[in-house]
């Protein structure tokens, strides 16, 4: 068995900002358990730029925001084992993970940050008729195929989703030579930020369907083609507006899903909406000792907000290792008329210091109000010109905000048309 | 002539129009701030894009390696760019910020790697 202070599982730019703020912390022993050959996470094949503008203050590809991240890593004493897969961690917080040269190994942690990031949601998760013909893959998946193992999955392309991974990999396959013959998506709006649609997709003048879905896929052993439909406003495809699109792959931008399998195991409670763990403000999830940082916890669409959550819980931890986190009363935090979720699910009304509550909105919305109350008391409201779904929103609460609540007030965030 | 446009500065999206007469911009209407007026001005006259994408490695851990323009290029010299690029070979190991080629196509930008590879 080996001994650490703190197990950070996952190398992303989460599991090291978390791990770097906790040695800032004083924490001794810490060590990241990353499953890939080096540390970076998803960053490492996001060779695009964009990233680090909030953190930064300059425009970062994926690579140089994480390296900048590692090198830190690399000047302090923190243990890092990469290719190396966690199996599971116990209630007494002993995580099990197995490489080639080391096999089984333990490690007992008085703290654990989960930080193992988010999957694609896959083909067989939506309903789409057809045999499993090649050429049919996440876009995740072909960004990986292009920008690290330099290779092109396929000439004429079919993306179905308009998520900014979608829409960035519209772009990459296009540069490469590839004809991307339309972008589908499913709702009314893109899910993807208005800057990448422009730029992704309006440069090559590549067509966006809006309300438009793949029924269909054609061909056996390769992609031949597929059908598109329209769809009405329950989302079903409408009968008659089937079209034929000629292509030899289908890139499928549809989602992203916490992975919390680990969690699951060792009894953390997951949030229905989010798919992650629910947490109070130091992002402790009900588990004690252990905290959640990053896309395991929620998706976010900025790098960003992932490190500046992943000091939060590396500070969290740390304060737990030192037996200085607070007791205190805990509330829950609620969405309602159009949030659909809001992290930290718990908040700390004896705590001293101002936190922020990150939330999603369900649909677009111009001149909407948000507003927090508590008790039927308003404590807060800001009217935002834009609200989508792809964007991350937050409220500030301050110490005095908390002052008047009991362990029976809620905090509520709201939107107000 | 007109000429629509969405304005990128921030997140909102503004819808713009622009009219033309004679290759000089006329009008533009539909921003809501001042910096939409500029972008719409820049994206008529010279619009210029950051270029990021990658380039083969020799002896590397991963047979290519991502590279960035190191400013702003010509929209309509990116797939000039991609062809230069893609006509290239670095040798490992590469480190971020080593210049893979420089000024390309004579834009006054260089290409440089965004990432390193120590090599085999």
């Amino acid at each position: 068995m080996l001994n650490y202070d703190l197990v950070v599982v996952g190398g992303g730019p989460a599991g090291m900002a978390a791990a770097l703020k906790a040695k800032e912390e004083g924490v001794e022993k810490i060590v990241i358990l990353e499953r890939a050959e080096t540390l970076g996470g998803i960053l490492e094949q996001c060779i695009h730029t964009g990233f680090g503008l909030h953190y930064f203050g300059e425009e970062l590809s994926g690579p140089e925001y994480a390296g900048r991240f590692i090198e830190q890593v690399e000047k302090t004493d923190i243990d890092v084992f990469t290719d190396t897969m966690v199996l599971n961690i116990s209630n007494s917080n002993v995580v099990t993970a197995v490489n080639n040269n080391e096999g089984l190994m333990q490690f007992q942690a008085i703290a654990v940050v989960l930080a193992m990031g988010c999957r694609e949601r896959p083909r067989g998760a939506l309903s789409i008729a057809g045999s499993r013909p090649a050429g049919i893959m996440t876009a995740g998946t072909a960004q990986k195929y292009v920008n690290i193992d330099g290779y092109m999955p396929g000439k004429k392309v079919v993306i179905l989703g308009s998520g900014d991974i979608g829409l960035i990999m519209a772009r990459r396959m296009t540069l490469e030579g590839a004809e991307v013959k339309v972008v589908c998506e499913l709702m009314p709006y893109s899910g993807g930020l208005t800057r990448n649609i422009v730029q992704c997709l309006d440069d090559f003048g590549i067509p966006l369907r809006l309300s438009c879905t793949v029924v269909k896929t054609h061909g056996k052993e390769r992609l031949e083609g597929v059908t598109i439909a329209q769809v009405d406003e329950k989302l079903q495809p409408i009968p008659g507006t089937e079209e034929y699109i000629e292509c030899d792959t289908l890139l499928l931008s549809v989602g992203l899903i916490p992975e919390n399998e680990l969690s699951k195991d060792v009894g953390v409670e997951l949030d229905r909406v989010t798919n992650g763990p629910v947490v109070d403000e130091y992002r402790e999830t009900l588990q004690p000792g252990i905290f959640a940082c990053g896309n395991v916890l929620q998706v976010h669409d900025l790098v960003d907000y992932v490190t500046e959550e992943s000091q939060i819980a590396g500070k969290g931890a740390a304060d737990y290792i030192f037996g200085k986190k607070k007791g205190g009363k805990f509330i829950n935090t609620k969405g309602i008329n159009g949030v659909r979720y809001i992290v930290p699910q718990r908040v700390n009304i004896e705590g001293e210091e101002k936190l922020k509550l990150y939330f999603r909105v369900g649909q677009v919305y111009k001149g909407a109000k948000v507003v927090v109350e508590c008790d039927g008391q308003i404590l807060s409201s800001k009217k935002k010109v834009k609200l989508a779904p792809g964007e991350m929103e937050n409220v500030v609460i301050t110490p005095e905000m908390l002052k008047n609540m009991n362990e029976n007030s809620e905090i509520i965030v709201r939107i107000e048309e | 002539m007109k000429k629509s446009l969405i304005c990128v500065s921030c997140p909102l999206g503004c819808p713009i129009e622009v009219e033309i007469e004679n290759g000089e911009v006329v009008s533009v209407t539909g921003n809501t701030c001042k910096r939409g007026d500029a972008y719409a001005r820049a994206e008529i006259t010279n619009p210029v894009r950051s270029l990021t994408t990658s380039v083969k490695v020799e002896n590397g851990l991963h047979p290519v390696v991502p590279v960035k323009s190191s400013g702003p290029v010509p929209k309509d010299k990116m797939f000039d760019c991609m062809k230069e690029i893609n006509s290239v070979t670095v040798k490992a190991p590469v480190k971020i910020g080593d210049v893979v080629i420089e000024n390309i196509l004579g834009l006054g930008v260089d290409i440089v790697a965004t990432n390193c590879d120590s090599g085999k």
